[in-house]
């Protein structure tokens, strides 16, 4: 019986690091070596010197007179006053000053609309209504009438020329987005086709689209178009720009949808074949829904970047928010030096917009990865 | 199966096409004007005392003015304008394509654009000219003391060709500084950058009292290095528009010669002076030749006021320019602002 084996207990394993609470987190985020904690020094350094300087300039000095001569005061800091003089202007642009109530209502019921849609709660037939509706009811207050129609209200014509600032930004944005998604999808289609024809057409667009700025496209929308057309024939400057920024948005995003496309395993389609399901059955109930979920980080990004490409129809003298800022400032000789203080402002507007979006697509890829995970 | 997709495709041009509005050009110029109701003016984006938007969105300047001149004298009244306003790339495809029937916006004219824009110019309405300006510590009193020094320029501007051309005529071997926005020249030259700052003379002014710590620390040097006749621009090929655009300038001129000012232009009307008769229409229809009716310039003034009120309300001592008439002065005072007969 020498083998016995006889019970012996091992000393005590050592207690785990602990890796909750502030200090370890500091130890493993910020000094975990000699490489990270020489970046901490330096970014932190950086930091102290700064950030007191910004809040200095920012808050503690700053003024929120409308007095342009007692900002020039000296050690005053930040000059707010004009956001609070020019605010109007920057963000409802050219739009004449005494109907500006109508933009304010029209985005407000636009931004209701967009995050109405993001809602799950709302999601059904009676949205599609709701889009109907607050889209003829934003061109009902905006311009007055609904191409003629809808002239009942009383309210005075405002050409499209004169829309500007955050209104135009976001009609821009939405109607580009919403009516670039059905193109892209079309076209990121066409390009996997079968035929010719279709695939070199959507070949082409796209190589087209894509090997030129989004400036060059707006500018022939907007000043070599209406040189080809015959005499007497004008579209509405805005159509030909939502137009642009649309076709132009849709190539991009045919890319980023066909790379979704080309992801999906080829037994998927078999599969779909084999169940007897037609060629747009198989897009649409099989091939689209798990493409188009892979790919939602390219979509949004694309969305976002639109979303700020509306700024370049300063081209076409349309003004949006950044557009009106410039308009606002740079001819008045008392503000212009404030321009900074002005563009922190529209920063800030755009900055909730975007990273909402952003927000908003990490849910969705949440719900998306639900099925995932198991 | 591919039919339904380009269905789709071919749906939404058409549906975008359908959005098309119809009316809009009628051939000749001042007929869609008439027509329209409305002169379209391209204006600047932003340009203190020549156009600049207040903080309701209404717009003010020498520039403007002159389109209001001109529509109050088409049309009978200054505000059917619908202003443009336009960055320096987008103004002569603007106009060239008919989306401004005038460009009233600070436009140099030069040979080139006259002869290759398929555009004309009007008349003069500021004589600019470039200038430099420098610290009174630097002790520099003549353009030509600058040799060897670095001077702040924007860069893509005639400005900065001139600037070139002036350093070789008088082999002065200047510096530039090049920057591509007006801001980051004028930021670096208060910074202590460059020891001048070099744009056109309207421009220093405005810089120097505005955007200068201390305004008296800083002069703007008296000589000019070019020439720069500012003006409106219109299309070619429509003499009516171009003739009455050219006569209302001259008759903006012709009522500072002769003392008629928005104030008194009714009371001008009785005036004995043939010159006078002949401006307001009581005596002579000087507007029938030009398609328009007696009273046009009468009108033009009483929205405006003559040239000199304009100069004086939008870049003079009443504005925050606070510019000197010099060359914009009329000629019989020593200027070079010399209008035609009207008659």
């Amino acid at each position: 019986m020498a083998d016995t084996i006889i019970f012996q207990s091992k000393p005590a394993r050592e207690a785990p690091i602990k890796t909750e609470g502030l200090v370890p987190w500091v130890k493993t985020n910020l000094f975990a070596n000699w490489q990270s904690t020489v970046t901490t020094l330096v970014v932190g350094a950086l930091l102290l010197y700064y950030v007191p300087q910004f809040i200095n300039w920012a808050i503690l000095t700053a003024t929120t007179t409308t007095n342009a001569d007692a900002c020039r005061a000296d050690g005053v800091g930040a000059c707010w006053g004009v956001v609070k003089e020019k605010y109007r202007l920057i963000i409802f642009g050219r739009y004449p000053f005494e109907e500006q109530w109508r933009p304010l209502v029209a985005t407000l019921l636009m931004v209701g609309l967009l995050v109405a849609s993001c809602t799950r709660y709302f999601w059904s037939k009676w949205l599609i209504i709701g889009w109907v509706v607050v889209l003829s009811a934003f061109f009902i207050l905006m311009y007055g009438s609904l191409f003629g129609y809808f002239d009942v209200f009383g309210l005075t014509k405002v050409t499209t020329d004169r829309w500007g600032g955050l209104p135009l930004t976001i009609m821009l944005a939405t109607l580009s987005i919403v009516l670039c998604f059905p193109v892209a999808i079309c076209v990121a289609l066409g390009r996997r086709s079968n035929l010719p024809a279709i695939r070199t057409f959507c070949t082409i667009y796209v190589e087209l689209i894509r090997g030129v700025p989004l400036i060059s496209v707006l500018f022939m929308a907007s000043f070599m178009f209406p040189l080809f057309m015959p005499q007497g024939v004008t579209v509405d400057v805005l159509i030909r720009v939502v137009v642009g920024v649309t076709l132009f948005a849709a190539a991009y995003m045919a890319e980023v949808i066909r790379g979704g496309l080309q992801a999906m395993p080829k037994g998927q389609t078999e599969a779909a074949a084999s169940l007897g399901l037609s060629y747009w059955q198989t897009q649409f109930k099989i091939i689209l829904p798990q493409a188009l979920a892979m790919v939602v980080p390219g979509i949004m990004n694309n969305f976002i970047g639109l979303f700020k490409d509306t700024s370049l129809v300063y081209i076409v003298s349309l003004y949006e928010l950044t557009g009106s800022l410039g308009l606002a400032l740079n001819s008045d000789a008392d503000w212009r030096p404030y321009k900074l203080e002005g563009y922190l402002f529209i920063v800030s507007i755009y900055f909730v917009f975007c990273f909402a979006m952003s927000r908003y697509s990490l849910w969705i890829e949440k719900q998306l990865n639900k099925s995932k995970l198991r | 199966m591919f039919k339904s997709g380009t269905k789709i495709v071919l749906g939404t041009l058409v549906a975008a096409g359908a959005l098309a509005s119809i009316p809009a050009h009628a051939g000749k110029t001042v007929d869609a004007i008439k027509a329209r109701g409305q002169v379209v003016c391209g204006v600047n984006t932003g340009l203190a005392g020549f156009s600049q938007a207040d903080s309701a969105g209404a717009w003010s300047g020498l520039d403007v003015d002159i389109c209001k001149a001109i529509a109050a004298a088409t049309l009978g009244d200054a505000n059917k304008v619908k202003w443009v306003p336009l960055n320096a790339q987008q103004r002569f495809a603007a106009l060239q394509s008919g989306e401004v029937d005038i460009l009233s916006r600070n436009t140099t004219f030069s040979l080139t654009r006259d002869a290759s824009l398929g555009l004309h110019v009007t008349g003069v309405t500021y004589y600019d000219g470039q200038g430099f300006m420098v610290t009174t510590k630097s002790k520099i009193k003549d353009a030509k003391q600058l040799k060897g020094q670095t001077v702040c320029v924007q860069s893509g501007t005639t400005t900065e060709k001139n600037l070139t051309d002036f350093s070789k005529a008088n082999n002065l071997n200047i510096k530039p500084v090049v920057f591509e926005k007006v801001e980051a020249a004028t930021g670096a030259y208060f910074s202590g950058r460059c020891v001048a700052y070099t744009t056109d003379a309207s421009g220093l002014a405005s810089v120097r009292n505005k955007e200068a710590k201390n305004p008296d620390e800083h002069v703007i040097l008296p000589q000019l290095i070019s020439k720069e006749p500012l003006g409106p621009m219109v299309r070619r090929g429509d003499d009516e528009w171009l003739a009455i655009t050219k006569w209302v300038i001259h008759g903006l001129l012709e009522a500072e010669e002769y003392g008629v000012t928005q104030a008194n232009v009714d009371q001008m009307k009785s005036s004995t002076d043939p010159v006078v008769q002949r401006l307001l229409g009581t005596t002579e229809d000087t507007g029938k030749l030009l398609g328009l009716d007696k009273e046009w310039m009468a009108r033009a003034i009483k929205a405006v006021g003559n040239y000199g009120e304009i100069f004086e309300k939008n870049v003079g001592p009443k504005s925050a320019l606070k510019l000197p008439r010099g060359a914009n002065n009329l000629w019989n005072k020593g200027g070079l602002m010399y209008a035609y007969p009207i008659r």
